[in-house]
């Protein structure tokens, strides 16, 4: 087994951490995992993305140009990335900022408004673990509960955010359960 | 402590701690700047010390007195970085200090680009400065494997009285894997006291010195180096050979990074039923050419398919080992891209030697 899943958006969005807690919640599970970033010239608030790769073997390549999943915060990562993805993989669309739809007919499709959930929750910066959440329930690549527990020791040095940031990963899950129900 | 997710960076710089090198000069660089931004928080906490230099020049000239005193020192930079601090590596060889230098290769040349690349084989190699002298030279292709090499390389420095370098690229540095330090064994530094400069109170003195005006004399210690890169080549060959069916036909050869891309190449074939291998050197000096020698006098190779991350480099040393007694052919990708399994695939398809059913003589 192998997955690899793209986190994109733009420099601020919590794009790198949403990524580093899957792959937290990967190895906490025993699996090999690979975590890159983009790291090219960019600016501080321009794009940024990175891909997870997770496994039940040694990871060979770590540099995947055609991911299983996409998840996209953003309306330029949708329009780079939506071609690159494999068929049969989810697109999860961060639909408070992105007005445009999938248009390939080979992916599942996910909406999720990942800013207006956070607004919702009263935690306007958990917009990334809203989809962190939504992602994790439409793959099953880990457990919904794995990344939970891993909260607390992410925020070890800042516990007045642990409570807020579940909050935001569970009604992420829930939002993608009752998509991922009409997809299917 | 159980597996954690770390940087290479930061890996990198924890495992110096662990080889007992708690002493590290430098001057940021990206890719590798995560390696001191670690190390800035860390060495407080260990009793250690990171001084930021001036310039890589100062970083590696500090690095050739605090390596007089005998104690574990180190430093990283990233392609240019390394350019600059060569004039140090030469005198620090001459004077057999022992020291690791940790090279996180970017794109070249001149200022080139920020990510990865493997276009500083050569200077690793070959002409890390000037005069007559080798390092040794690691090229780890995992986070963890990099870890390892630094621990080895710390050991090898101390056995050999040599700079050691550790040859990564922007990849190992930028990504996270899992790092575990529970399997690595705190590093044992060795003890330097017959040559070390530690203050001559009620002793000899010790002379640190590079210039030998006396033809003789300076003949006499090239040659003292020399046969010290002969033993290190002897001893210190390390290499992998990884996949493949039983009889391999086509031996991919990779090193660092561009091999890991080579490992999925060589997995999706073999599941084909198509025997390839990949012949990955470890060790990129003293090159890995004894098994590398063995691997292409077997009858079953037929040719080989180097792939770097450069125009082609450690091809002259496959060209050299295998004595070109088989096809080689290369790909490479330059510029900072790091190649994908699936054009190493489309490489390996278009290249392969097929043999052919012999066409039947008779003719009409």
């Amino acid at each position: 087994m192998q997955r690899e899943v793209k986190f994109a958006g733009f420099g601020g969005q919590g794009i790198l951490s949403a990524g580093k807690f899957l792959a937290d919640g990967a190895l906490e599970e025993g699996k090999e995992v690979a975590w890159v970033p983009s790291y090219g010239p960019e600016m501080r608030g321009g794009t940024a993305y990175c891909t997870i790769v997770i496994a039940d073997h040694p990871i060979g390549s770590p540099v995947v140009n055609t991911p299983y999943d996409l998840v996209a915060m953003n309306r330029p990562s949708l329009e780079k990335f939506e071609n690159t993805t494999k068929a049969g993989g989810f697109i999860l669309v961060n639909s408070s900022l992105i007005p445009d739809r999938v248009t390939r007919t080979d992916v599942h499709e996910i909406l999720v408004p990942c800013n207006d959930i956070a607004m919702k929750l009263k935690n306007n910066r958990a917009a990334n673990m809203v989809a962190l959440g939504a992602y994790v329930a439409c793959s099953g690549v880990v457990s919904l509960e794995t990344i939970i527990a891993h909260v607390p020791v992410t925020f070890a040095r800042k516990p007045q955010f642990v409570e807020a940031n579940i909050a935001c990963i569970k009604e992420g899950a829930k939002i993608a359960r009752q998509a991922l129900e009409k997809v299917l | 402590m159980a597996k954690k997710l770390m940087k290479g960076n930061e890996a990198i710089g924890e495992a110096a701690i662990h080889a007992g090198a708690a002493r590290y000069f430098a001057y940021p660089i990206t890719p590798q700047t995560e390696v001191a931004e670690y190390l800035a928080r860390r060495m407080p906490e260990v009793g250690g010390v990171f001084l930021q230099a001036e310039s890589e020049l100062g970083a590696a000239n500090m690095i050739f007195g605090a390596a007089s005193s005998g104690k574990r020192v180190f430093t990283s930079s990233s392609s240019p970085g390394v350019s600059l601090m060569s004039e140090a590596l030469s005198y620090i060889t001459s004077a057999e200090l022992p020291c690791v230098f940790i090279n996180v290769c970017r794109a070249g040349p001149g200022l080139g680009g920020i990510l990865p690349s493997q276009g500083d084989y050569f200077q690793a190699t070959r002409a890390s400065g000037h005069g007559d002298f080798h390092l040794i030279v690691l090229a780890p292709s995992t986070v963890q494997e990099a870890v390892e090499h630094m621990m080895i390389a710390f050991d090898l420095s101390d056995k050999y009285r040599n700079p050691v370098m550790i040859f990564a690229d922007g990849l190992i540095g930028q990504m996270m894997e899992p790092v575990d330090f529970d399997a690595i064994k705190p590093g044992t530094p060795a003890d330097h006291s017959a040559w070390a400069t530690t203050g001559a109170k009620g002793r000899e003195k010790h002379v640190i010195k590079t210039l030998y005006l006396n033809p003789l004399d300076n003949e006499a210690h090239n040659r003292h180096l020399a046969a010290k890169y002969v033993e290190i080549t002897k001893n210190e060959q390390k290499h992998e050979i990884y996949g493949g069916l039983g009889k391999p036909s086509l031996i991919l050869t990779a090193f660092g990074t561009s091999a890991r891309v080579c490992k999925t190449a060589v997995d999706v074939l073999n599941e084909e039923g198509i025997d390839i291998a990949l012949f990955r050197p470890i060790s990129i000096y003293p090159f890995p050419a004894k098994a590398l020698d063995v691997l292409s006098r077997k009858q079953h190779v037929k040719q080989f398919l180097d792939v770097e991350m450069n125009n082609g480099q450690m091809i002259e040393d496959i060209r050299l080992y295998t004595r070109s007694a088989k096809p080689i052919s290369f790909f490479g990708r330059q510029g900072g891209i790091v190649p994908s399994p699936e054009e190493i695939i489309d490489e390996i398809r278009k290249v392969m030697i097929v043999d052919k059913p012999k066409k039947k003589a008779a003719k009409k």
